[in-house]
């Protein structure tokens, strides 16, 4: 039973459907990378699968486990946040909030410590949020996904506004937890890391496309993509 | 006399006693939510609801109701929850809508004192439910327990929500989607900040409200780095310069609002100094 299916999914906002008939599944210990034009519908299918907007037709059935807002979601950065006086032991506690009551239990600060070790940044634990790099802002928000959820965690755009340094750094992190068992959804529009990272692709877009990265290198929709890719680059 | 015995005559009669208690409470109420208006972009919400006040409390006075609370509260209330509610989408845009409605409301207000006060004092009126002048020594038994009451309340549902407060502050997105229920949160936080203002119209009238509610997040902001630290601060802060305007004003016959503001000012600007030499960034 996959963790996650999406059936016949029609998608769109204010009477405009964005993506129609959008069938795929994700399996426990997947990585997939949802990549696509501007527009094409990819925050839209987030935020579907968040359960924060729902879906105008076909429904979403999620298994194995897996309980509905059981996804850990690493949204991108607001301005709000860039000056927000906040410690990152509070931010990582906020992500218990959805199981707690007025208050956070102990089971819920331990699981705040545990994120924090395993993100790496427990030294940082009492340093005040906009203070950090990018890069280590990028742990905090990760490890409060952690709290929230520890089978799979939905990434928007995460490596936006990363120097290439930190990039690095965090799709190797992104990759460990992958390995460690967590299932990974990430939006991205670095197609030629989603290429070289993950296991399964989602294109949307005109032509919708949804399989393994060796079947999407040798897809149409595939090769057009990347070879818009690399003219970019050169 | 000496300023010490001046205070202990002025303490002997109740009503300055309870002017400084039900200054302190709301300075303490008001400075709470501040941290989380200043980190919304709504630093001006109080502006606009405290006009929106003022035009209401002129509505009442009109239409000749003898306890004006009964209209005031609501209405205010009322206009809270509809600008923090469109904040997000709406098309008249979050800091538009206030201004809209703060100067919309200040000048009907005015509009319909002129036209329909029987006061003889018109201007008298208008200036001290906007400056608060003397308001707060005249206030009446039931008042002080209201606000008393309403402090508590304030004080209570602060703490019990603290963490989605901050949740809610920091990313509503995320908080979203693990499953808090942001509207219910920010619809608290309007109906809260509403009842804020109308209790701390006595005090500071309605033109300065914004001063007691933003300054001493601004301040504790300046120097400390975490949101609890930053509340606490802010609470503290606020309830010192609420005490040592009121104590100023008595002893120099100085209005009560505009000193309280001038003091949390001269807080901001030393805070913002301690912040400079601390070596915080901006």
């Amino acid at each position: 039973m996959p963790q996650l299916v999406c059936q016949n999914l029609t998608l769109g906002y204010d009477g405009q459907i964005l993506v129609n008939n959008l069938n795929f599944q994700v399996n426990a210990g997947d990585y997939l990378c949802i990549v696509g034009e501007n527009g094409a519908g990819k925050s839209t299918l987030m935020r579907t699968l968040l359960g924060l907007r729902p879906p105008i037709a076909g429904e979403i059935v999620v298994g194995d486990g897996l309980r509905r807002g059981e996804i850990g979601y690493l949204p991108q950065q607001t301005d709000v946040q860039r000056d927000f006086p906040a410690s990152v032991r509070e931010i990582v506690r906020s992500g218990c909030q959805g199981r707690a009551g007025a208050f956070y239990s102990r089971a819920d600060r331990q699981r705040a410590e545990d994120a924090m070790a395993r993100m790496d940044i427990a030294p940082l634990a009492r340093r005040c949020y906009r203070e950090l790099s990018g890069g280590q802002q990028q742990r905090v928000l990760l490890a409060r996904a952690l709290c929230a959820a520890q089978k799979l965690l939905l990434l928007d755009e995460p490596t936006a506004g990363l120097d290439p340094h930190a990039t690095a750094e965090f799709y190797a992190l992104i990759e460990s937890l992958n390995r460690s068992g967590v299932t990974i959804l990430m939006v991205s529009h670095d197609v030629s890391a989603a290429v070289r990272y993950a296991s399964h692709i989602l294109h949307i877009g005109a032509a919708l496309f949804f399989g393994t990265k060796a079947d999407y290198l040798a897809s149409a929709a595939g090769r057009r993509w990347l070879g818009a890719e690399g003219g970019a680059a050169r | 006399m000496t300023w010490m015995e001046t205070l202990q005559y002025y303490f002997s009669y109740p009503f300055v006693r309870y002017a400084l208690l039900v200054g302190v409470l709301i300075a303490l109420c008001s400075s709470l939510l501040g941290v989380t208006l200043v980190l919304k972009r709504f630093s001006f919400i109080g502006d606009g609801l405290s006009h929106v006040a003022f035009g209401a409390l002129a509505v009442a006075a009109v239409i000749g109701l003898t306890n004006e609370m009964l209209f005031v509260l609501p209405a205010t209330v009322l206009c809270a929850v509809l600008l923090l509610r469109t904040g997000q989408n709406a098309r008249v845009r979050g800091d538009a809508a206030i201004a809209m409605l703060s100067v919309g409301a200040l000048a009907v207000g005015y509009l319909l004192m002129n036209l329909f006060s029987t006061s003889t004092n018109l201007s008298g009126d208008v200036c001290s439910t906007l400056f608060g002048s003397t308001a707060i020594l005249t206030l009446t038994r039931t008042e002080v327990w209201l606000c008393v009451v309403l402090s508590v309340v304030v004080l209570a549902v602060f703490a019990l929500f603290y963490n989605k407060i901050f949740a809610v502050t920091f990313d509503e997105n995320f908080a979203r989607a693990v499953g808090t229920r942001v509207d219910a949160c920010n619809l608290l936080i309007a109906v809260v900040i509403a009842v804020i203002i109308v209790l701390a119209m006595k005090l500071v009238g309605s033109l300065l409200i914004s001063a007691l509610v933003i300054f001493p997040a601004l301040s504790a902001m300046r120097v400390f780095k975490s949101f609890r630290a930053v509340t606490i601060c802010a609470a503290i802060c606020s309830v010192c310069c609420a005490a040592l305007g009121i104590l100023v004003s008595i002893l120099g016959g100085t209005p009560v609002g505009s000193t309280i503001v001038a003091i949390d000012i001269a807080a901001f600007l030393g805070f913002a100094l301690a912040g400079r030499l601390g070596g915080q960034p901006g």
